[in-house]
C-alpha cells in the first residue's frame, strides 16, 4: 500500500495516469449537471410554499457541499504534504483553493438570493451564514498566503498550516443549525437520513451534487496537470514531453 | 512509517486538537450570543433585556394573526408551543409569513410583555412539498401547516434536550 502512495506521488505517474481519467470525469460533469440543471429548474414541482424560488436549491446546496469539501481535501493534502513530503498533494492542493473559494461565494450569494423572498432579508448574522463566510476568508488567506511568500516551500507550509487548523471551521458549518437557533433551516439534504422532499424534487438534486463532484475533480486535475509541467519543468520526462531532449 | 514522520504527524494532530479544543471552549462561552434569537421559553424566564434591541423567534401560534384593515399594523402571538409572545408590528410581512410558520422578529421587549418588532423575518423549515402533495395532505384532512407544526415540535425537542444537557452545567 506505501509503495502504491509513494508511486501515485511521483509526477510522472500522477501526470500520466490523469491524463487517462480526466476526460471521464469531464464527460460525467457535463452530462450530470445538464441532466439536472434541465430536470431542477423545468420538471421538478415548485414548493408549495416558496413557489419556484426554491429551484435556488439546485446550485446553492452542491455549491455548498463543495466549499466545505474542498476544505477538508485541502487540509488532508497538507497533512499528507507535512508529513509524507508528498509534492502532488501540495500542487493539488494549491489548484483547488481558488475553485473552493468560488463554491463558497456561490453559496453564500445564491443564499442571499434566496433570502430576499423568503426570509424577507439577504442577510442576518446567524451562526450558519457567518461560519460560511469565515471559511470564504479562509480560503482567501490560504491563497494570499501563498502569493506572500517568496520561497514556494515555506508558502506551502504556511498554507498547509493555515488549511489544517481552518479545517476546525467545517465541524461548526455543519452543526452550526442544530447547536444554536439560526435563522438557516437545518439540512434538507443529508446522505444518513431520509430527505426532507419527494424523490421528484430531490433526484435532480442528487444528480447535481454528484455532477458538481465530479466538476471538481475534473478541473483539479487539469489544473494539477498544468502545475507539474511548470513546477517539473527542468525535470527530464518533462522536457522529453516537449519534444525531445536538445 | 519512519519515526520523524510519526512525530510529525503527532505534532500536527496535536496542534489541530489543541486549536480544536480553544474554539470548542470560545463557542461554549459564547453560546448566548450565538444564538441568533430568544425562544418565548428564555423570554417567559426572564433571561431577555427589556427595551434593547433582541431577536425572538418562534412559530406563528394558530388563529392569532389580527390586521388592522385601514393600516399595515398586524397583531400575532409567537409560541414555542410552551410560552406565548405577543408580537405588534406595522409593515411588509414576508411571503412566508403565515399562521403556523416559523418567524424571527427583531424589536424591543416592553415592561409589559409585549413585543414591539421592527422587522419580521420568516423562517423556512428543512422540509419541501410540491403543490399537489400539500393538496393531498389537505384533502386527507391534515392541513400543511399541521405539518409544520409537526416539524416544528420535532426540532423543538431535539432543541430542549439540547437545552437541558447545557443547562446541567
Amino acid at each position: 500500500m506505501w509503495a502504491f502512495i509513494h508511486k501515485l506521488g511521483s509526477p510522472k505517474w500522477f501526470y500520466d495516469i490523469s491524463a487517462r481519467l480526466q476526460p471521464w470525469f469531464w464527460v460525467l460533469a457535463l452530462a450530470l449537471i445538464a441532466v439536472g440543471t434541465v430536470w431542477g429548474l423545468a420538471f421538478a414541482p415548485a414548493d408549495y410554499q416558496q413557489g419556484n424560488s426554491f429551484r435556488i436549491i439546485y446550485v446553492h446546496v452542491p455549491a455548498a457541499f463543495l466549499a466545505q469539501s474542498i476544505f477538508v481535501t485541502m487540509a488532508v493534502a497538507g497533512v499528507i504534504f507535512m508529513v509524507w513530503k508528498i509534492k502532488i498533494a501540495d500542487m493539488a492542493a494549491a489548484m483547488m483553493a481558488p475553485l473552493g473559494a468560488a463554491m463558497t461565494f456561490v453559496a453564500l450569494f445564491s443564499g442571499a438570493v434566496w433570502g430576499v423572498p423568503t426570509w424577507g432579508t439577504w442577510w442576518m448574522w446567524d451562526a450558519r451564514l457567518t461560519s460560511m463566510l469565515i471559511l470564504l476568508f479562509l480560503y482567501l488567506g490560504v491563497i494570499a498566503l501563498r502569493g506572500a511568500f517568496a520561497s514556494r516551500d515555506s508558502a506551502s507550509r504556511a498554507a498547509s498550516v493555515l488549511a489544517m487548523v481552518g479545517v476546525i471551521n467545517i465541524p461548526i458549518i455543519k452543526y452550526s443549525v442544530d447547536w444554536w437557533y439560526t435563522l438557516h433551516q437545518p439540512a434538507s439534504f443529508t446522505l444518513t437520513e431520509r430527505p426532507a422532499m419527494p424523490t421528484e424534487m430531490w433526484l435532480p438534486l442528487l444528480i447535481m451534487v454528484v455532477g458538481f463532484y465530479c466538476f471538481f475533480i475534473a478541473v483539479t486535475l487539469l489544473r494539477t496537470r498544468s502545475e507539474i509541467l511548470r513546477r517539473e519543468a527542468n525535470k527530464r520526462w518533462v522536457r522529453e514531453l516537449a519534444g525531445g531532449i536538445r | 512509517m519512519t519515526p520523524k514522520r510519526k512525530r510529525k504527524l503527532t505534532i500536527i494532530l496535536g496542534l489541530v486538537s489543541l486549536a480544536a479544543i480553544a474554539v470548542g471552549l470560545t463557542l461554549y462561552a459564547l453560546r448566548a450570543n450565538i444564538n441568533l434569537f430568544f425562544s418565548p421559553i428564555e423570554i417567559a424566564a426572564g433571561d431577555a433585556p427589556f427595551e434593547r434591541q433582541i431577536r425572538a423567534g418562534g412559530m406563528v401560534k394558530e388563529g392569532t394573526v389580527r390586521r388592522n384593515p385601514d393600516s399595515l399594523d398586524v397583531e400575532f402571538v409567537v409560541t414555542d408551543y410552551v410560552e406565548d409572545l405577543e408580537v405588534r408590528y406595522s409593515g411588509i410581512l414576508p411571503d412566508l409569513f403565515r399562521e403556523g410558520q416559523g418567524v424571527v422578529v427583531v424589536g424591543e421587549l416592553q415592561p409589559s410583555g409585549e413585543f414591539r418588532a421592527d422587522q419580521v423575518l420568516a423562517r423556512h423549515d428543512e422540509n419541501y412539498m410540491p403543490p399537489e402533495v400539500a393538496d393531498a395532505l389537505e384533502n386527507a384532512g391534515y392541513s400543511p401547516a399541521d405539518f409544520q407544526q409537526k416539524a416544528g415540535e420535532v426540532t423543538k425537542e431535539g432543541r430542549s434536550a439540547n437545552e437541558s444537557t447545557a443547562s446541567q452545567y
